[in-house]
């Protein structure tokens, strides 16, 4: 048995006094001729957050949340039902409540089959003991120390830490017994700068499958801080933002929320199967320039988006979505896959045992090009370099996305010359993929803070890019 | 199953015990919430049921505080060990969090001392089979309003009722049921290579008041074929209308800015505003918590403060800021029992509808969809996606997409021209569409 099967055993099962036949029993309750896929979900998570503001430890919380849910899907209907209280009675008859989609047919007896092998993407560590509760604070206080010392225009610092850890164990009836122990840590710094009576915010941060000491590594937080502070006073200087449809050249790293965007979530497997997604039967066709290879890769070790096994229990892999401009494949959870007939891509995930899992993305980024970042700038006469970027979204159907600059440049005769203030970028998925001309040599993954929402549930994700040129998006700002 | 005014009394026991226990553990005040909800949400998708959900959450909350030091926790576990170990893990936080002079309770004197049956709970008896035939006429009505509908991404039907219980060491508790129904629908339409999604749906505490199925479904498709064959249009300024669902957008950004966790972080573009102009003298902004059968309403606030009708704006003036007790001491003021947000806002209407608002703006652009979240509230910038319609002559031409609308919010708010009188209902934050005499739109 894995060493994860076992400290998910010990720590959701054990306490409530549930065993292993006791599987076996509800499993039992999910299956007849009619059902053709059911499984349930424990989890037990705990999370903690410390808030500093104006210099204060001013807020420490702390929860545990522990259920299940039992699914039980019959052609592509699925039922569906969830309990906190983890007691045999009750979830024999959320159980009962999950399978009341189909008629009852004759049961069936479910084998647990081959056991997994074991994989560590990342350590099975509960992060929150990882430091003591001094060191969590002390290493707050540095944070703001940080930020406020770079500039005396530095006006709030708003420092907050987070550290979770989930524990989940997978059985289903198609003999998937399965866990994951997956550790989270993130800190975030928000400044704000005020120069001449005029205000402006930064922000910035990182995270891991790791415990709490990846911040002491290379003086990360205390990098989080004066990053925060840097863009804040870039940012004081910051004209309007041009309007209009112009170059764009991205910088590396989290500006690949426009992969995310433009071209993941209409690569999820739902979308694709019901047909909704602007991407739906163009498998093998060109939908985006030569230069452009994306994947979404759950394999990369300690990464937020990372997941030794997805939530239904499916290892995850490194799955390419475009190849050369090539649509490759789509990102498939088990009842996606089943109904498409393909394998699953080890995409199933959900928010929490209350939520029922999706094809989702993991760490979705553009494999690095040939060109240098320098010259993709000087090949651009007037245009916007983005390098910062809050939030996007995407209208799946239509093709429509959006993501917000929050800093920005203008490109003139091919210098990077003035900040301009945040604006958001306007696109069509396919069609901006296409316009793609230049891909950078220097791709690299963001800080690890990213957070995926979908139909109400959310999820850590990465993203990642190397430095590169749209030679036509259009930009929201207010200048002419 | 338990009626209500049992799972009541038990809940109002649990936060008993939370408050209790911290008591025992050396706390010299708390306060502590419990909510329990369950309901069916329920999909149907090209005519057949695609999900059926079963969902209970249970939920509590405490907060200690040790003299000025505060710790939380919560969980979902009522059991007595997890009491005694949420409590536990609250006080443990509450050594290591700062003095700090402005937390603790609100103060006792402000507490509700009335708490009035707000009608807020209409429990709906629904078998899953009923649910399914009403998600299913919803859904058929869409498909078959016009035949450029081909896909769906189905109707969905939601019904849940609750109970929510908040007590503190003041000695205040309350606790009270309450329910909301939902069906919404989205389908997908097709003309040549553009395709197009929209969706729309009904919203109330009380079955009865929902909209008809077929109606939802009506709307939806009807807002999905409009769409097809959006195309850009050039960069240039414009006034903008922005419909009654996207202009609550525009009124909860109002409230933001002037949110107390905002001001005293010194993060929000009306810093420093009150008694300033902020709207046109035609406008006033008000809140009535105390409305029978609204969204938001409730007789306290999540502090326990007794909640009052209150008015943020009174002819363009800003009358208030949105304060819970820390807030408030933050910025040297009085609580304006916002704990938990704003209860039931409305901004007044004018006097015409959205066809007149059109014909008043004669040639400029409505905004139908909003996206992303491009809004700085520290400066107020503004800039999102957005699809709608290119208006001239007071009539919509044709369907626009792949622009952005770009201004500032202060301005934005000064250039209002007219609250329209097709008031979006669905929302704890009510308007009418906004005429707003100029923005830069970025296209082609």
């Amino acid at each position: 048995m894995s060493d994860l099967i076992q400290i998910a055993q010990d720590t959701i099962l054990a306490p409530v006094g549930l065993i292993e036949t006791d599987l076996d029993r509800m499993l039992g309750e999910l299956t007849s001729s009619a059902i053709d896929a059911a499984d349930i979900y424990f989890q037990s998570s705990r999370l903690e957050s410390w808030v500093l503001e104006d210099g204060i430890i001013k807020e420490g919380s702390y929860s545990i949340e522990q259920g299940a849910g039992i699914r039980a899907i019959s052609g592509d209907k699925t039922g569906f039902a969830y309990s906190d209280e983890l007691q045999l009675p009750t979830l024999l008859e959320a159980a009962k409540a999950a399978r009341a989609i189909t008629r009852s047919g004759a049961e069936r007896s479910v084998q647990i089959t081959g056991l997994p092998t074991p994989r560590q993407l990342y350590a099975p560590i509960n992060p929150l003991p990882s430091l003591t509760e001094t060191d969590k604070v002390d290493l707050l206080r540095r944070v703001d120390a940080e930020a406020r010392k770079q500039d005396p225009r530095v006006r709030q610092v708003i420092v907050s830490l987070v550290g979770a850890q989930d524990v989940v164990l997978v059985a289903a009836i198609d003999g998937t017994l399965n866990a994951d122990v997956r550790p989270l840590v993130r800190l975030n710094v928000h400044v704000i700068a005020e120069q001449n009576g005029r205000r402006e915010q930064g922000s910035s941060g990182g995270g891991a499958r790791k415990a709490f000491d990846f911040f002491l590594q290379e003086e990360r937080a205390l990098g989080y801080a004066r990053e925060a502070v840097r863009q804040a006073l870039v940012n004081l200087d910051a004209i309007e933002a041009p309007a209009g449809t112009m170059p764009v050249v991205l910088g590396p790293g989290w500006p690949g929320v426009l992969l995310h965007e433009a071209v993941g979530h209409g690569l999820e497997g739902d979308f694709n199967r019901k047909g909704t997604s602007a991407f739906s039967g163009r498998l093998g066709e060109q939908v985006a320039s030569s230069c452009c290879t994306v994947v979404d890769d759950g394999t990369l070790p300690g990464r937020r988006g990372s997941l030794n096994v997805d939530d239904e229990g499916t290892e995850s892999q490194c799955t390419v979505l475009i190849e050369n401009g090539i649509l490759k494949g789509y990102m498939q959870d088990k009842h996606n896959a089943r109904l498409m007939k393909v394998d699953s891509t080890g995409n199933g995930r959900r928010e929490s045992y209350a939520h029922l899992p999706m094809p989702r993305m993991t760490n979705t980024y553009m494999l690095a090009g040939e060109s240098d970042p320098e010259e993709i700038l000087s090949s651009v006469e007037k245009g916007l370099y983005a390098v910062n970027f809050g939030g996007g979204q995407v209208d799946i159907t239509s093709g429509q996305f959006v993501f917000s600059a929050s800093e920005a440049y203008l490109i003139e005769n091919g210098k990077v010359t003035r900040p301009v203030k945040g604006a958001t970028l306007i696109g069509n998925g396919p069609e901006t993929m296409t316009k793609v001309s230049m891909v950078g040599s220097d791709l690299k993954l963001d800080a690890g803070v990213g957070v995926c929402g979908k139909e109400g549930q959310s999820v850590p994700v990465g993203v990642g890019q190397p430095t590169l040129k749209i030679d036509e998006l259009t930009v929201g700002g207010t200048g002419q | 199953m338990i009626n209500m005014q049992q799972r009541q009394t038990q809940l109002e026991q649990l936060v008993d015990d939370l408050l209790s226990e911290a008591k025992r553990q050396g706390a010299t005040a708390a306060e502590a919430g419990v909510s329990s909800d369950a309901g069916l949400s329920l999909t149907v998708r090209m005519g057949a049921p695609e999900t059926i959900e079963h969902t209970r959450d249970n939920g509590l909350g405490v907060t200690v505080y040790f003299g000025q030091r505060k710790g939380s926790a919560s969980t979902s576990d009522f059991s007595p060990q997890a009491i005694k170990e949420t409590v536990e893990a609250a006080c443990n936080f509450a050594r290591y969090t700062s003095e700090d002079p402005c937390a603790g309770l609100a103060d006792a004197g402000l507490m509700a001392t009335e708490l009035p049956n707000l009608d807020l709970y209409h429990p709906w008896d629904l078998a899953v089979d009923e649910a399914i035939e009403l998600a299913t006429r919803c859904e058929t009505a869409a498909r078959d309003e016009d035949e450029r509908i081909f896909n769906s991404e189905g109707a969905t039907l939601n019904s849940h009722s609750g109970l929510h219980v908040y007590g503190n060491t003041h000695g205040f508790i309350g606790g009270y049921p309450s329910s909301h129904h939902s069906l919404s629908c989205a389908v997908v339409g097709k003309e040549g290579e553009n395709m197009q999604r929209d969706y729309w749906y009904t919203l109330s505490r009380l079955s009865g008041e929902m909209e008809l199925p077929e109606l939802v479904g009506k709307v939806a498709a009807q807002r999905t074929v409009s769409r097809l064959g959006s195309r850009r249009i050039t960069t240039q300024q414009a006034p903008v209308i922005f419909q009654a669902d996207v202009a609550v957008g525009l009124l909860r950004s109002f409230i933001g800015a002037i949110r107390g966790s905002a001001l005293y972080r010194k993060a929000s573009f009306l810093l420093d505003s009150l008694d300033d102009q902020v709207f046109p003298g035609f406008v006033n902004i008000h809140e009535e918590p105390h409305l029978l059968r609204g969204l938001a309403s409730a007789a306290y606030d999540n502090e326990g403060v007794a909640t009052t009708q209150w008015d943020y704006i009174s002819d363009g003036i800003l009358q208030s800021y949105v304060l819970d007790s820390y807030a408030a001491r933050k910025l040297g003021m009085q609580t304006t029992g916002n704990a938990g947000g704003v209860r039931n806002l409305r901004i007044n209407s004018g006097a015409l509808d959205l066809q007149g608002l059109l014909k008043k703006m004669d040639s400029g652009l409505l905004v139908t969809e909003l996206m992303g979240q491009g809004l700085n509230m520290v400066t107020g910038d503004y800039s999102r996606g957005a699809a709608g319609f290119w208006v001239e002559n007071g009539e919509i031409q044709y369907p626009v997409e792949e622009i952005t609308i770009a201004g500032n919010l202060r301005e934005m708010f000064m250039g209002l021209q007219e609250v329209g009188t097709d008031v979006e209902t669905r929302s704890s934050v009510q308007t009418g569409s906004w005429l707003i005499d100029r923005m830069m739109i970025a296209g082609g």
